[in-house]
């Protein structure tokens, strides 16, 4: 038996003895996720049974180095895990941004002390991160924003504002852009910071969006004082980090949804809108439309496994998660579109418990933002045709 | 298993794609049209191809093939996608490759899959009969008669039908149109009395026939696997036969998008290169991210194939219906980005959405697969 088989049967054996069966249910509210951070509380005892154990075992991060509270899984040992916790259901034990997001970036442009202060905090779900990119006139054009990080002394004073940062009221720290240059080209005058969003003039205000929820906030500051040697990567560069994280951000987006798990969608819209004589959905319309859908599920899910092993190979383009975002994205707005046709009338109610608080409304709402966040569509598709295809124009 | 091809079946592509792109480009297939070549295709080629252990791809080696899987053979059917290469490749090595060694009896095996091998024997699978691909509606007739049948019906598409030595024939000897139970395959020579072979000379100008069967008489070493049984069977050969041409649509559709992406940087238009307005830039950007899928989709099928044949029937829908998409899609933003220029004769680019037309047809459309993805997830 190789020794990737002895990993398998291993980790199947552990995670059968060790994942509690309702960590093994497809999570079906906003309160199934565990976030972390210094304020986190457990929904659940199994939710904080099945956290603790998977962060001893350091598989919140499995593919992060042991000294940084990771796993130390190589690729082919992640891919199996991931396979065998998919298999079973398994959900994440815990979900963050700076395991998504700024870990990777930390790990390629942190220095050591940067890396041993914050990934071992982030792997152990101890502080929740948030990500201060976008404002309100530095949206698709990001690079403009306007931020800014004035010298003083030791330290940086930091002014202006923030949009669209998710979760910032509940967050403990922030990864940001700054403009620490205003005289050179817009690229070149940006760099990537840290800072405690405790620290004084930090205020934050809850955007309310059309699904009734807030999950992002304007944030504002106001001369707040943060450290020269909280800057990650070199001053004036953070533009490399912010790509470079903005690639995990997507690939992180593009795997959005509730790919494969549960009764397929046809079944589910069945239960709903009835079935003809001879079993089958009774809205031919839709139901072609839901087949149509689960053929480019299907083959969604073999791109992604694919772009997993183009990259073990080093054969993958580096723009390539913008690809995979794109379509990602668009493909979990369809799948609610057709939940919605499914749900038909049923799927309007807001607030009664029948409809769970209006819960297929309102996640039919939010994917709306999906094909927005981390680049929109139309932006990744400018990716795909000028780094991909090489066409020519700016 | 890795959805990426492994060093030996890279080496494999890049063998056929040598050989292919020399002898076969798509002036080959040109110049059989406008020649109104007899075969259709070049025997040459085809024993070149045997030489090259092609034909014998999926024949096992004790009967003279190398006994490869569906992912070689579909590597060798994307090459051929690429320039649009007429050739008995499906026919023959795919389709009545497999039927044979999947069904065939030890002498069927022993007397037939050597001259695949060897490129001598060419071979024809007759299914479809009414106008669009419905196997389990076959109606062919075939009535027991002494010790065998007698075989009266229709085909029609049957590909490479006008040059075959040996017809691989779906029949019905039992049950009615839509049943599953009372199919059976027989091997028919058509030479035989009663068999009229019309060589249909179609849209993409590839090879198929009609074929009509008056009181064809077959023996009962004729039937290939067993009687009223031959459903699985020809599931299986036909879902093979899915995934090669859905390999072939993936060649064709990155063919036609490569020499699409080309044009957009070599035409001017309003002072600029046409590939500088965003209204392309988005379009061939979307063409592009449905082709890596697609391919991702087409090689996870037949990795299914080789690895679990007797759960791939979804997969291989998936594959079927996602390839015959984007081939339709890469042809026509292949035609309409190229202007005027697409429209002409001259310009290969009619030549691929002609051939695209016919794989999106071959074995079913993305309209069937879908209903099939549908019925077998039960709703």
């Amino acid at each position: 038996m190789s020794d990737l088989e002895t990993f398998r049967r291993e980790t199947r054996a552990w995670l059968e003895a060790n994942c509690p069966p309702e960590m093994r249910r497809p999570m079906t509210s906003e309160s199934d996720t565990y976030w972390g951070g210094r304020n986190a509380k457990f929904t659940s005892e199994p939710q904080r049974v099945w956290f603790e154990r998977m962060r001893d075992k350091g598989w919140t991060v499995p593919d992060w180095p042991k000294e940084y509270g990771g796993g130390g899984l190589d690729r082919a040992e992640h891919k199996v895990l991931r396979e065998e916790m998919a298999a079973m259901g398994a959900r994440a034990p815990l979900s963050s941004f700076g395991i998504w997001m700024l870990g990777p970036a930390l790990l390629k442009y942190g220095n050591e002390a940067q890396k041993k202060e914050h990934l071992p905090k982030i792997a152990a779900g101890l502080i929740r991160w948030c990500q201060g990119y976008s404002e309100p006139n530095a949206g698709s054009d990001l690079a403009s924003l306007q931020t800014r990080a004035e010298s003083d002394g030791d330290d940086y004073l930091i002014n202006g504002q923030k949009i669209w940062t998710s979760y910032a009221n509940y967050a403990d720290w922030i990864f940001c852009l700054v403009r620490t240059d205003p005289a050179v080209k817009k690229h070149d005058g940006i760099s990537f910071i840290l800072f405690d969003m405790a620290s004084k003039g930090v205020s934050t205000k809850p955007i309310l969006l059309i699904s009734g929820y807030s999950p992002f906030c304007e944030t504002f500051f106001d001369n707040v004082r943060v450290p020269k040697s909280h800057v990650v990567g070199t001053v004036n560069r953070g533009w490399d980090v912010a790509k470079y994280l903005l690639q995990h951000e997507r690939a992180m987006i593009s795997g959005t949804g509730e790919r494969g798990i549960g009764r397929p969608l046809g079944q589910v819209a069945a239960d709903s809108v009835g079935s003809d004589d001879s079993g089958r959905l009774d809205d031919a319309m839709l139901r072609g439309q839901i087949a149509t859908f689960d053929i480019d599920e299907a083959a969604f899910a073999a791109v992604a496994e694919r772009a997993i092993d183009l990259a073990k190979a080093g054969q993958s383009h580096p723009a390539f998660s913008s690809a995979m975002k794109y379509y990602g994205t668009e493909l979990n707005k369809r799948r609610h579109e057709i939940l919605m046709s499914a749900g038909g009338i049923d799927a309007l109610e807001w607030e009664s418990d029948r409809s769970r608080g209006g819960a297929r409304p309102r996640a039919w709402l939010r994917t709306k933002a999906n094909s927005i966040e981390g680049g929109t569509s139309e932006v990744m598709l400018g990716i795909v045709a000028k780094r991909i295809l090489d066409l020519p124009g700016a | 298993m890795p959805l990426v091809l492994t060093e030996e079946q890279s080496m494999l592509r890049d063998s056929a794609r040598g050989l292919i792109s020399d002898k076969a480009p798509v002036a080959h297939l040109r110049q059989l049209r406008d020649g109104k070549d007899e075969t259709g295709f070049s025997r040459d080629l085809w024993k070149a191809f045997a030489e090259m252990g092609f034909s014998g791809l999926l024949v096992p080696e004790n009967f003279g093939g190398s006994g490869l899987g569906y992912v070689e053979a579909g590597v060798v059917m994307e090459e051929i996608g690429r320039t649009l290469m007429p050739s008995p490749f499906l026919s023959t090595a795919v389709l009545a490759a497999s039927a044979l060694s999947r069904g065939g009896s030890e002498a069927q095996k022993s007397v037939h899959l050597p001259k695949i091998a060897d490129g001598s024997l060419l071979a024809a699978l007759a299914v479809d009969e009414g106008t669009k691909h419905r196997p389990l509606q076959i109606g062919l007739q075939a009535v027991r008669s002494g010790n065998g049948f007698k075989l009266s019906g229709a085909k029609a598409l049957v590909v490479d039908g006008h040059t075959a030595d040996l017809l691989i024939v779906a029949a019905r000897t039992g049950g009615a149109a839509g049943d599953r139970n009372g199919l059976t395959l027989f091997l028919v020579d058509p030479k035989a009395k009663g068999v009229a072979v019309e060589r249909t000379v179609m849209v993409d100008a590839h090879n198929a026939a009609r074929i009509e069967f008056s009181n064809v008489e077959v023996n009962a070493d004729q039937v290939l696997g067993e009687v009223d049984q031959g459903g699985v069977l020809l599931d299986g050969v036909l879902n093979i036969g899915r995934g090669a041409v859905a390999s072939e649509m993936v060649g064709l559709s990155e063919e036609v998008f490569g020499r699409t992406v080309t044009y957009l940087k070599e035409r001017k238009q309003f002072g600029k290169l046409i590939g500088e307005f965003q209204a392309l830039q988005h379009r061939a950007a979307q063409l592009y991210i449905d082709i890596e899928i697609t391919r991702s989709a087409v090689l996870k099928a037949l990795q299914t194939l080789d690895g679990d044949f007797d759960h791939a029937g979804a997969a291989i829908a998936v594959a079927k219906a996602r390839a015959g998409t984007t081939a339709t899609l890469a042809v026509q933003e292949g035609v309409q980005m190229h202007g005027g220029m697409g429209m002409t004769d001259q310009f290969d680019i009619g030549f691929f959405m002609k051939r695209a037309r016919v794989c999106q047809e071959l074995f079913g459309d993305s309209n069937y697969h879908a209903d099939q993805l549908a019925r077998m997830k039960s709703y």
